[in-house]
C-alpha cells in the first residue's frame, strides 16, 4: 500500500499539474470574493468559514475525476485489483495519496488567505484543525463518486451532481466549528462531530469504492 | 472430483451487455500445461480470461484452483496469477525499471534486471513511458512475467505489436515457465508454438437458440 | 435468456395486481379530494390553504418511502444478485423524485401564503431537496453507461452510500437550522389533528400509495420488455 502511496505520489511530482491547477483553484476561487462582495472587514470576517470551506470543497471535487481516471485507461487499475493488494487498500491507498497532494498544500495555504479575508489571527489554529479533519473526509467522499462515475459518460457533469449533496454534512459542522470560533464559543462537539464522521467514512468508504472500481472492470 | 492440482472450469456460462456470450464451457490445466483459446473476434477469448482472472463472475458454473472456487479465496487467487490485457499500464513519467520495479514490488520480488533482460528491453531501461513504441510497451508489460514469479499466466493477445524476434522471446519465457510447472492460458490470432498444449476452441461453445423464448411468451 | 432472470412468476402476480391497485388509486383518490378539497372543515388559523396539506403530506411520505425500497432492492441487488430488484430501483426513481418535487412546491406553496415566503432554509425543506438531488444523482447515473448493467450496479452502490447518508445529512442540517434560526414557524397542528382532517389525508395517502404500486408495475414491465428487445436484437445480430 506504502508502495502505491509512493508511486502516486511520484507520478504528481513528475507531472505537477492536477495538484497545483486545485491548489491554484482555491487560492484564485477565494481571492474572487471580496471582489464579489466588496471589500467591507466586517462581512469578510463574517463570511471568511464558508468562504474558505467551499472553496475548498470545489478545489477537492475538481482534482477528483482524474483520481483513478489515468489508472483506468492505461490498465493500470485493473493490474492493481488484481494484485495481492485487496482492492479495500488500493482504494485507501488512491485516497491517501489523493489528500495528500490536495488536502494538505490546501491546509498550509488556507492560514494565509485566511489573513487575507480578515479572519482573527487566533482563529487560525482552529481553522487548519478544521480543515484537517474535513479535507481528507472530502477526499473519501469524493473518491466513492469518481470510482462510480469512471467509465460514464459526461462525468465531469455527473460527479458534483453525486457528490456535492453528501458533501453537506461536512460543510455544515466544519463552517459551524469555525463559527462558534469565530463568536468565541466552543468548537469542540463539531469537531468531535466531524472526527466521528471522518472514522466512519474512513471504514465505510474504502468499501463502497472498492464494490465500485470491481464493477467498472466487469 | 477433480484432483487438487487441475485448475479448471466447469459448465461455465457468461452473459455479456445483455448477450450470452458462450455456455455449457469446461477446461481444465494440469501443472506444465498450455491453453490456447482461439474463435472468432467477440467469441469471448478475453471475457474467459478475465472470468478465470476473477474480474468478471460466470452467471453459471465455477472456476477453481485445486477444487477450492475462485470466490472462496479470491486472495490467494490474485496472488498466483498474473494478467498480461490488452492494455500496458505504462505511465508516460516513469521509466521502464520504475515501472517494473513497482509492479513487481507489488507482488514482493525483486528480479526487474534479468527480466528487463529476458524480454529484451535492457538497453532502454531508463527511457521514460513515453518515448516507448507500441512493441516496447507490450515488452515491457510481458516483463512482469518474468519479474515476479507466479504459477498461473493469463495472456489476452499477448503477441499483439511484438515483432518476430520478440514472439521467439515470449515463446522461450513461455517454455521455460511451463518447464518449472507453471501454466498458461493465451488467446492468439497468430500461431504461437505451444509444444504440448491444448487448443479451446470458443466457437463451439456459442450459444444456440432454443424454443425458451417461445414459452416465456405466454408466461 | 430469461431463464436466469425469470420474470415470469413476477409478471403474473404484477399482472393481477396490476388493475386493484389502478382501481383502488382511482376510488381513494376522488373520495380524499372529495373529502379534502370539499367536505373537510378549513383550518381555524389558516383557512383553505391547510388543503395544500392532502397533497403535500403524502407526497412527503411517498418520497421516503420510495427511496428507503429502492435502497433495499439495491441491497438485494448487490448482495442475492436478484435480477428484479435493480429493475425496481430504476423504475422507482423517477417516480421517487416526482413525488419529492410535488412535496417541495407544494411545501413553496403553501409557505407562500403561511410564511409569506416561498422558500424557508427550514430542516426540513432542506433535507427534502438534497433528497432530490439524491434522485437525481442516481437517475443520471444509471443512464450515463453503455452497458446498462453496470449503470444499474454505479447506482445500487451509490443507493446503498445514499442510505447511510441520508440519516446524517437529514441530522446536520437539523443541527445547522437549530444554529442560524429560531425554531421552525409553523408545526403541524400538535399530536392531535381532527378526524375529519385525519380521514381525507389518510385516503390520500392509500391513493398514493397505490398509484405508486400500480406505475411502478408498469414500469417494471416496460423495462423487462425494453431488456428483452435488446436480447432480441442482439441475438440476431449474431
Amino acid at each position: 500500500m506504502l508502495r502505491l502511496i509512493l508511486r502516486d505520489l511520484r507520478l504528481v511530482l513528475r507531472q505537477g499539474s492536477d495538484a497545483t491547477a486545485a491548489l491554484m483553484f482555491f487560492v484564485l476561487c477565494v481571492v474572487l470574493f471580496p471582489f464579489g462582495v466588496g471589500p467591507e472587514p466586517n462581512i469578510l470576517t463574517r463570511i471568511a468559514p464558508g468562504v474558505l470551506l467551499i472553496a475548498a470543497l470545489l478545489a477537492a471535487l475538481l482534482s477528483m475525476e482524474r483520481l483513478f481516471q489515468g489508472d483506468f485507461e492505461d490498465g493500470s487499475l485493473e493490474l492493481l485489483l488484481l494484485s495481492p493488494l485487496p482492492a479495500e487498500g488500493v482504494a485507501i491507498a488512491k485516497v491517501a495519496a489523493h489528500w495528500l497532494v490536495t488536502g494538505v498544500p490546501l491546509l498550509i495555504v488556507a492560514p494565509l488567505l485566511a489573513l487575507l479575508l480578515r479572519m482573527p489571527a487566533d482563529q487560525l489554529g482552529l481553522l487548519v484543525g478544521t480543515l484537517a479533519l474535513a479535507t481528507p473526509l472530502l477526499s473519501l467522499i469524493g473518491a466513492v463518486g469518481a470510482a462510480l462515475t469512471l467509465g460514464a459518460r459526461r462525468s465531469g457533469v455527473l460527479l458534483p451532481l453525486l457528490v456535492l449533496p453528501l458533501y453537506i454534512p461536512v460543510l455544515i459542522f466544519a463552517a459551524a466549528g469555525l463559527d462558534a470560533g469565530l463568536s468565541g464559543l466552543s468548537p469542540r462537539p463539531h469537531l468531535l462531530l466531524l472526527g466521528g464522521m471522518l472514522c466512519g467514512a474512513l471504514v465505510l468508504a474504502p468499501l463502497a469504492i472498492a464494490a465500485a472500481l470491481r464493477a467498472a472492470h466487469e | 472430483m477433480t484432483s487438487p492440482q487441475l485448475f479448471t472450469g466447469q459448465d461455465l456460462l457468461c452473459l455479456r451487455g445483455g448477450r450470452l456470450v458462450f455456455q455449457d464451457l469446461d477446461f481444465q490445466l494440469a501443472a506444465g500445461g498450455c491453453l490456447t483459446l482461439v474463435g472468432p473476434n467477440g467469441s469471448g477469448k478475453s471475457t474467459l480470461l478475465r472470468l478465470m482472472a476473477g474480474l468478471l463472475k460466470p452467471l453459471r458454473g465455477t472456476i477453481a484452483w485445486g477444487g477450492v472456487a475462485l470466490g472462496q479465496d479470491p486472495e490467494a487467487h490474485r496472488a498466483r496469477l498474473h494478467y498480461v490485457g490488452h492494455l500496458d499500464a505504462v505511465k508516460a513519467s516513469f521509466t521502464c525499471r520504475e515501472i517494473l520495479a513497482f509492479w513487481a514490488g507489488l507482488r514482493g520480488a525483486g528480479g526487474v534486471d534479468a527480466a528487463l533482460a529476458a524480454f529484451a528491453i535492457d538497453t532502454i531501461a531508463d527511457v521514460p513511458g513515453r518515448f516507448l513504441s507500441a512493441g516496447q510497451r507490450r515488452r515491457l508489460s510481458l516483463a512482469r512475467l518474468a519479474a515476479a514469479p507466479a504459477p498461473l499466466w493469463l495472456l489476452d493477445e499477448p503477441t499483439v505489436g511484438l515483432d518476430r524476434a520478440s514472439v521467439a522471446l515470449l515463446e522461450g519465457a513461455i517454455a521455460r515457465h511451463r518447464a518449472g510447472g507453471g501454466r498458461v492460458v493465451l488467446s492468439t490470432h497468430i500461431d504461437l508454438a505451444t509444444p504440448g498444449g491444448e487448443v479451446l476452441d470458443l466457437a463451439a461453445f456459442a450459444p444456440v437458440e432454443d424454443d425458451q423464448d417461445g414459452a416465456e411468451d405466454a408466461a | 435468456m430469461h431463464r436466469f432472470a425469470n420474470p415470469a412468476r413476477f409478471l403474473k402476480i404484477a399482472n393481477a395486481v396490476l388493475p386493484w391497485a389502478a382501481g383502488l388509486s382511482a376510488v381513494c383518490f376522488a373520495a380524499g379530494l372529495y373529502l379534502g378539497l370539499f367536505a373537510s372543515p378549513p383550518d381555524y388559523q389558516q383557512g383553505d390553504t391547510v388543503r395544500i396539506m392532502y397533497i403535500h403530506v403524502p407526497a412527503a411520505w411517498m418520497s421516503m418511502f420510495t427511496y428507503s425500497t429502492m435502497a433495499v432492492a439495491a441491497a438485494a441487488a448487490l448482495v442475492w444478485k436478484h435480477p428484479l430488484a435493480e429493475v425496481y430501483a430504476k423504475a422507482a426513481a423517477p417516480l421517487g423524485a416526482g413525488f419529492t418535487a410535488l412535496c417541495l412546491l407544494t411545501g413553496s406553496l403553501w409557505g407562500a401564503p403561511m410564511w409569506g415566503t416561498w422558500w424557508v432554509w427550514d430542516a426540513r425543506l432542506t433535507s427534502v431537496l438534497v433528497l432530490f438531488f439524491l434522485y437525481l444523482g442516481y437517475m443520471a447515473l444509471v443512464d450515463a453507461f453503455d452497458d446498462p448493467a453496470r449503470g444499474n450496479k454505479a447506482g445500487n452502490i451509490l443507493l446503498l452510500v445514499g442510505a447511510v447518508n441520508v440519516p446524517i445529512i437529514k441530522f446536520s442540517v437539523e443541527w445547522w437550522n437549530t444554529l442560524h434560526q429560531p425554531a421552525s414557524v409553523f408545526r403541524l397542528g400538535g399530536p392531535t389533528i381532527a378526524a375529519s382532517m385525519l380521514w381525507p389525508l389518510l385516503l390520500m395517502a392509500a391513493a398514493f400509495q397505490s398509484y405508486f404500486f400500480a406505475v411502478v408495475i408498469l414500469r417494471i414491465r416496460a423495462g423487462l420488455a425494453a431488456r428483452r428487445v435488446q436480447t432480441l436484437r442482439l441475438g440476431q445480430a449474431n
